[in-house]
């Protein structure tokens, strides 16, 4: 799929812009601070539903404006145009959504429209933070992917928080012991197994389909070419999926509501003990390897660098796998890398439909593609796009 | 803060289910400078209902007797038994007219966020009516969200260990309406229940 064309209206530092875009590359170039991680931002808010820097919409709007809307144009791979419009409000007031024109029922219904694929330097977590990034990092592409999963997911903390709070009122004396503890636990366990069978299982084909392009973009982008692991280390125990498996199917959902019953079985006293459910998809870890070596704690600050661009570039193949394949945004990437890594994230751009690239010293870029200088004049972000380039970019005031 | 009575009123309007700050301050308002007779009316109504209206002692649905219209009507069939949380899910059920069963409200959904378990429902009640009456087929028609499913979960269990046949509604499809028109999760959820169509 292609952008074709961005309109910003009162959003973030924009008080009126429009940008026409070409396929390949764009690189908006500009000092820091001028908006150019606004930009795409209000694309990825469009796209998936949410800012990768804030909760909710309200920062997103222009200082002093009510409203700030975000209107994009693309192109679907079989050369059908489509609109998407959203209306941010920075007050109370629902955010409203048009797609094609028409107003959409439920703001979910929007998502997915536009494919995007962002990498920004705070990606870096996802290969040296808590396992609590690397599954965000799964959840946050599934339910891109695919709506269903969100709803699964929701359906899943609700369940956990209930028996969390079950097993907490249990440890604090709070309920009559014996065999009406037993049965609503056995009730509350049903509905995680339940919801937490259907995650593992699209989190596992997820890792399956994520391993091969993640260890061929890693090789193409570091400098000792070593071999990269993913491993899905699951609570339900069966459920693993490594780099070096040749079994790309969705795994069996009742082997994981077996492994899941049986890892509930045996730590059933501890649970009791500590007042907190174990066992379940919020336990489970994506162990991520560079060579023999675990990536966290271990890989150098280049290694997790190429290591997380890796994984983020790969997730285009996994959402290429239903519908068209997504425009990747990388903002303020190139900097980071030395001038060899550089060299080769170049070459992995160059096999993207479409690339949007924030930099702030264009000589960091070793790209073609059309130039659009980014400035910020009284407080306000200015496009300008440079010869060869695309026109029609305007910053009426 | 407002003088005296009116903000009374718009803090008892508050605590009221769906209301807000903003919402109990505009009723408040309207409630003053409307017609005495009007406001009568409503505190009228809203005596009444706590005088007159209680909860039928065989079903739990609200009524206006001991026992409710449906509990005592005659023509209504006793071998079928509707398991609900709450009495509009009654009232839900009625507007099909094609349930001609009886009713039994629980007053809820085992939750325990809420410190709800199946003791604070109206569970060992529906044991009590299942030993006296004819019941067939109890039919758990609790809503179909997470804690909604744990109590249907928690009943069936219960139910098996009495050897009454229990049965579920189905979930999925809005009848009259386009496929594309469905949100993906009820799509979903029709797929995975779907069913083979006789010959």
């Amino acid at each position: 799929m292609l952008l074709r064309r961005i309109e910003l209206t009162d959003v973030r530092s924009y008080d009126h812009v429009s940008l026409d875009l070409e396929a390949g590359v764009t690189l908006l170039v500009g000092r820091n601070a001028q908006g150019k991680t606004n930009l795409l931002e209000a694309v990825h808010r469009l796209a998936t539903g949410s800012s990768h820097r804030v909760a909710g919409d309200a920062p997103l709007v222009r200082a002093g404006c009510e409203l700030g809307v975000i209107r994009c144009r693309l192109e679907t791979d079989d050369g059908r145009e489509r609109r998407v419009e959203l209306e941010l409000a920075s007050g109370t007031r629902r955010t409203r959504t048009r797609v094609d024109g028409q107003q959409v029922r439920r703001a979910a219904d929007a998502l997915g429209v536009l494919r995007v694929v962002l990498f920004a330097p705070e990606d870096t977590a996802i290969v040296r933070g808590e396992p609590s990034e690397r599954r965000r990092f799964l959840d946050d592409l599934l339910a891109q992917r695919r709506p269903a999963y969100a709803a699964a997911r929701a359906d899943y903390d609700r369940a956990l928080r209930q028996r969390n709070q079950l097993l907490r009122d249990a440890r604090a004396g709070r309920l009559p012991a014996g065999g009406t503890f037993t049965t609503a636990l056995e009730v509350w366990t049903e509905q995680v197994v339940a919801a937490g069978a259907q995650l593992i299982a699209a989190r596992v084909a997820a890792v399956r389909t994520l391993a091969p392009p993640t260890d061929r973009f890693y090789r193409e982008l570091a400098d000792r070419p070593e071999p990269v692991g993913l491993v899905y280390r699951s609570t339900a125990g069966a459920a693993t999926a490594t780099s070096g498996a040749d079994d790309a199917r969705v795994p069996d959902p009742s082997a994981i509501v077996a492994g899941l019953r049986d890892g509930f079985v045996a730590r059933a006293e501890e649970e009791r003990a500590r007042g907190l459910t174990l066992v379940g998809p919020h336990r489970d870890e994506l162990e991520l390897s560079i060579g023999a070596l675990p990536a966290r704690g271990y890989a150098s600050h280049g290694e997790v660098w190429s290591l997380a661009l890796a994984l983020k570039l790969a997730t285009d193949v996994l959402l290429a796998e239903v519908g068209d394949r997504p425009v990747v945004l990388l903002d303020d990437v190139f900097a980071e890398l030395d001038e060899v890594r550089r060299e080769r994230l170049a070459t992995a751009c160059r096999g993207f439909d479409q690339v949007l690239v924030t930099a702030a010293v264009e000589a960091d870029v070793p790209l073609a593609g059309s130039r659009v200088e980014v400035t910020l004049d009284a407080g306000v972000t200015r496009l300008r796009p440079r010869e060869p380039g695309p026109t029609g970019v305007e910053g009426a005031a | 803060m407002y003088e005296g009575a009116v903000q009374d009123l718009i803090d008892e309007l508050g605590r009221l289910p769906g209301i807000g700050p903003k919402s109990a301050q505009r009723i408040a308002f309207h409630l003053l400078q409307t017609d005495p007779t009007e406001a009568r009316r409503l505190a009228d109504a809203i005596t009444r209902v706590k005088a007159t209206m209680r909860f039928c002692v065989q079903c739990h649905n609200v009524s206006q007797a001991e026992h409710c219209r449906i509990c005592l009507d005659p023509r209504r069939d006793d071998t079928l038994l509707c398991v609900v949380e709450e009495p509009r899910d009654v009232v839900a059920i009625e507007r099909t007219r094609e349930f001609r069963g009886r009713y039994h409200v629980l007053g809820g959904a085992i939750s325990p966020i809420d410190g709800i378990g199946p003791d604070q429902l109206h569970i060992r009640e529906l044991v009590l009516r299942l030993d006296a009456e004819p019941v067939a087929e109890v039919i758990l028609a609790t809503n179909p969200n997470v804690e909604g499913e744990a109590t249907a979960s928690y009943l069936s269990r219960l139910l098996a260990t009495l050897e009454v046949r229990a049965t579920r509604l189905a979930s999925g499809l809005p009848v009259g309406g386009d496929l594309d028109y469905a949100d993906e999760v009820t799509l979903g959820r029709a797929f995975s229940g779907r069913r083979d169509v006789g010959i």
